[in-house]
């Protein structure tokens, strides 16, 4: 293999394409996170919450026989999480990292214990049908661009719907003001009469749903199968891309396609028998680009002023 | 400060040392009795074997303790870092530092004598596990960035690195699995004969002492549990916040490096990719279920190891998922936020 097969049109298009594919789960949980973390809560258990989501999903569409049904799953397991997160970071006012990080080996053990239960262990593991790419008519026939960006499965044009709708959520609507008041100022907020614990309520719920949502994707939509330990530290990464997104949806985007590509790349060198670098460095690319990326963007954000504080009256 | 239970200070202790991590502990076992009833096997057997497993026999109480070792040494090396506020959560690559590091000394210089191969095997471990965790801990310090993200993501780096060089620079060539050389006698740690039990045993034990001192009778203990406290409070006493919170990740790391080394020294006698089953998460839970004390995360490694090597037992006997013990550990870790909750509000 030589560096100019590298440098090919076809093989950057391929790449680029996949990038953005394999950027969906872990966008969808940084939206997620978004809004957790706009409204103070910092939810550390996205490893473990989209490992239910994946395995949700998974059991969803395996049982129903619908990529949907199975996603819809997946949403659902994450937003079950996402209330126990609610109901001790808010109501119990416990400490958001050790409940964090309790939730990600919870939802890693549950996930695995119940997929051993229902599925077993076969060296041929049960599969789903997963979403199918679409062509979409005359956008998908254009040169370059076209197999970019317009021949994916509908997952990836519903998740770059929801940046846009996060954002609208959080910037063009009163309760996106009251979010975001919550996350700097609760008790001016709670002087004011917003329900901080209802507002917190909500976004931890919604956003560990969004995560579990990104865990069904991997599963149902773009592996078709379970396997324990699948999310392999997107969850993670995920909190890691939302201080260099400085919690906004679009800068988001940006950083789960930084993720998807260093994915991708990793996948296509490995798939072309790149002998130049031994696979397990190729496979670090995704975690040491995030290390990099949190260093480069730690320094000059703060975040949400009451980022991680349980909030007492 | 908060006080977390209203009554005499002995009062407060007990229920805050030995009420509430018991009281989580059983909790968690009658939920995971339900999961168990839910997947229609009886938790009187379940849990039988699972104690059978654990305290049966004279191999199972060893290897009960052994399993221990490592649990011990990365849950006070935590409980270090945690009394500090500084949440390393990269215990699992720390000790896979150590590990590599400790293998690559006992097969260079595998021919000279043991007292001098195992210690600088020691040290050498600890140093690797402690500048692992100086990465986080320095970037922590430095720009600010979350140690708890970086030292996570970093486990990955690690365990993938170690099954780089056990799959092709440090590969024993005489056999197919990915996994080094094995390392000499000298090299090894050895206790009682014809027992598997080894000289690790007492290095850990000896740091349960060693902790509460460092923590509890020195300055530089009183500063850490200062800044872990109030970091504010403690700028304003002169007191150089971010070489503290470095020093509770590099002593962290070292441990938990001490605990790479003993592990491939005692027990496996050489590197490969499975010589951890998480020892760095469940070190994690460890400290906390050990209230942050060093007498605590000893009796909360016994626990945790007795539940993983009885579950062992219990897969094999009625068939449940090992992953069970994952649950279990996370509801304690729930179960023990929660009562805090509780006895809070009594004083309310």
């Amino acid at each position: 293999m030589s560096w100019d097969a590298l440098l090919s049109t076809a093989f950057l298009i391929s790449l680029v394409a996949s990038g953005i594919r394999l950027a969906m789960p872990v966008l969808l949980a940084v939206l997620g996170e978004i809004f957790s973390e706009r409204s103070g809560v910092l939810n550390l258990g996205l490893e473990g919450i989209m490992a239910m989501g994946a395995f949700g999903g998974f059991a969803g569409a395996f049982a129903s026989g619908d990529a949907w049904l199975g996603l819809l799953a997946g949403l659902a397991a994450g937003a079950a999480m996402g209330l126990v997160m609610a109901l001790f970071s808010v109501t119990l006012k416990t400490n958001q990292v050790v409940t964090g990080i309790s939730l990600v080996i919870l939802g890693t053990g549950l996930s695995a214990f119940m997929y051993r239960e229902l599925f077993g262990v076969s060296s041929r593991p049960p599969r789903v049908e997963g979403l199918p790419d679409l062509n979409l008519p005359v956008l998908g026939q254009i040169p370059v661009v076209g197999p970019i960006l317009f021949q994916h499965s509908v997952v990836v044009y519903l998740a770059v719907a929801l940046v846009v709708l996060s954002w609208a959520a959080l910037f063009r609507t009163t309760w996106g003001l009251k979010v975001r008041a919550v996350g700097e100022a609760p008790s001016a907020a709670d002087t004011s009469g917003i329900n901080v614990a209802q507002i917190r309520y909500v976004c931890v719920i919604v956003g560990s749903a969004l995560a579990g949502l990104g865990g069904a994707v991997l599963s149902v939509a773009q592996m078709g199968l379970f396997v324990e330990n699948m999310v392999a530290g997107r969850g993670w990464i995920a909190i890691g891309l939302v201080i260099f997104a400085r919690w906004r949806p679009s800068l988001a985007l940006a950083g789960a396609l930084l993720f998807g590509v260093a994915d991708a790349l990793q996948f296509r060198l490995q798939a072309l028998g790149f002998a130049a670098v031994p696979y397990e460095f190729l496979l670090m690319l995704p975690y040491l680009l995030t290390i990099l990326v949190l260093v480069g963007s730690s320094q000059r954000q703060a975040g949400p002023a009451a980022l991680g504080e349980p909030y007492v009256k | 400060m908060r006080v977390a239970f209203a009554g005499a200070g002995w009062q407060r202790n007990l229920v805050n040392n030995v009420v509430i991590p018991l009281a989580a502990v059983l909790l968690s076992l009658v939920v995971g009795a339900f999961l168990i009833m839910l997947v229609q096997v009886n938790p009187l057997d379940a849990y039988g074997a699972l104690a059978k497993g654990a305290l049966g026999t004279v191999r199972a109480v060893t290897q009960v303790a052994l399993r221990s070792v490592p649990l011990l040494l990365i849950g006070l090396g935590l409980l270090l870092a945690f009394r500090c506020k500084v949440w390393n959560i990269g215990a699992e690559g720390q000790f896979f530092m150590g590990a590599l590091a400790a293998t690559w000394v006992g097969l260079s210089f595998g021919s000279w004598p043991a007292w001098v191969v195992l210690p600088a095997m020691l040290v050498a471990a600890g140093l690797a596990g402690a500048a692992w965790g100086a990465i986080p801990g320095l970037l922590k310090a430095r720009r600010g960035t979350s140690e708890i993200v970086t030292s996570l993501l970093l486990n990955y780096v690690a365990i993938l690195f170690v099954s780089y060089l056990v799959r092709l620079p440090m590969k024993d060539p005489q056999y197919y699995l990915p996994q080094s050389a094995p390392l000499g006698d000298a090299a090894t740690l050895f206790l009682i004969p014809g027992t598997r039990l080894h000289a690790g045993l007492l290095i850990a034990l000896v740091c349960v002492p060693l902790v509460y001192l460092v923590l509890w009778k020195t300055p530089f203990g009183y500063r850490l549990r200062v800044v872990g406290a109030n970091p504010t409070a403690a700028r304003y006493a002169g007191i150089d916040v971010a070489a503290h919170v470095v020093a509770a990740m590099v002593l962290s790391g070292g441990l938990a490096g001490v605990a790479g080394m003993i592990e491939v020294a005692g027990v496996h006698h050489r590197l490969m990719t499975g010589i951890s089953p998480g020892f760095g998460y469940t070190g994690i839970v460890v400290a906390l279920l050990g209230r942050l004390h060093p007498i605590g995360v000893l009796l909360a490694a016994y626990f945790f190891s007795s539940l993983t090597i009885g579950a062992d037992s219990m897969q094999r006997v009625v068939g449940l998922p090992v992953a069970l013990t994952d649950i279990i550990q996370a509801l304690v870790v729930l179960f023990v936020l929660a009562s805090d909750y509780v006895t809070q509000r009594k004083r309310d």
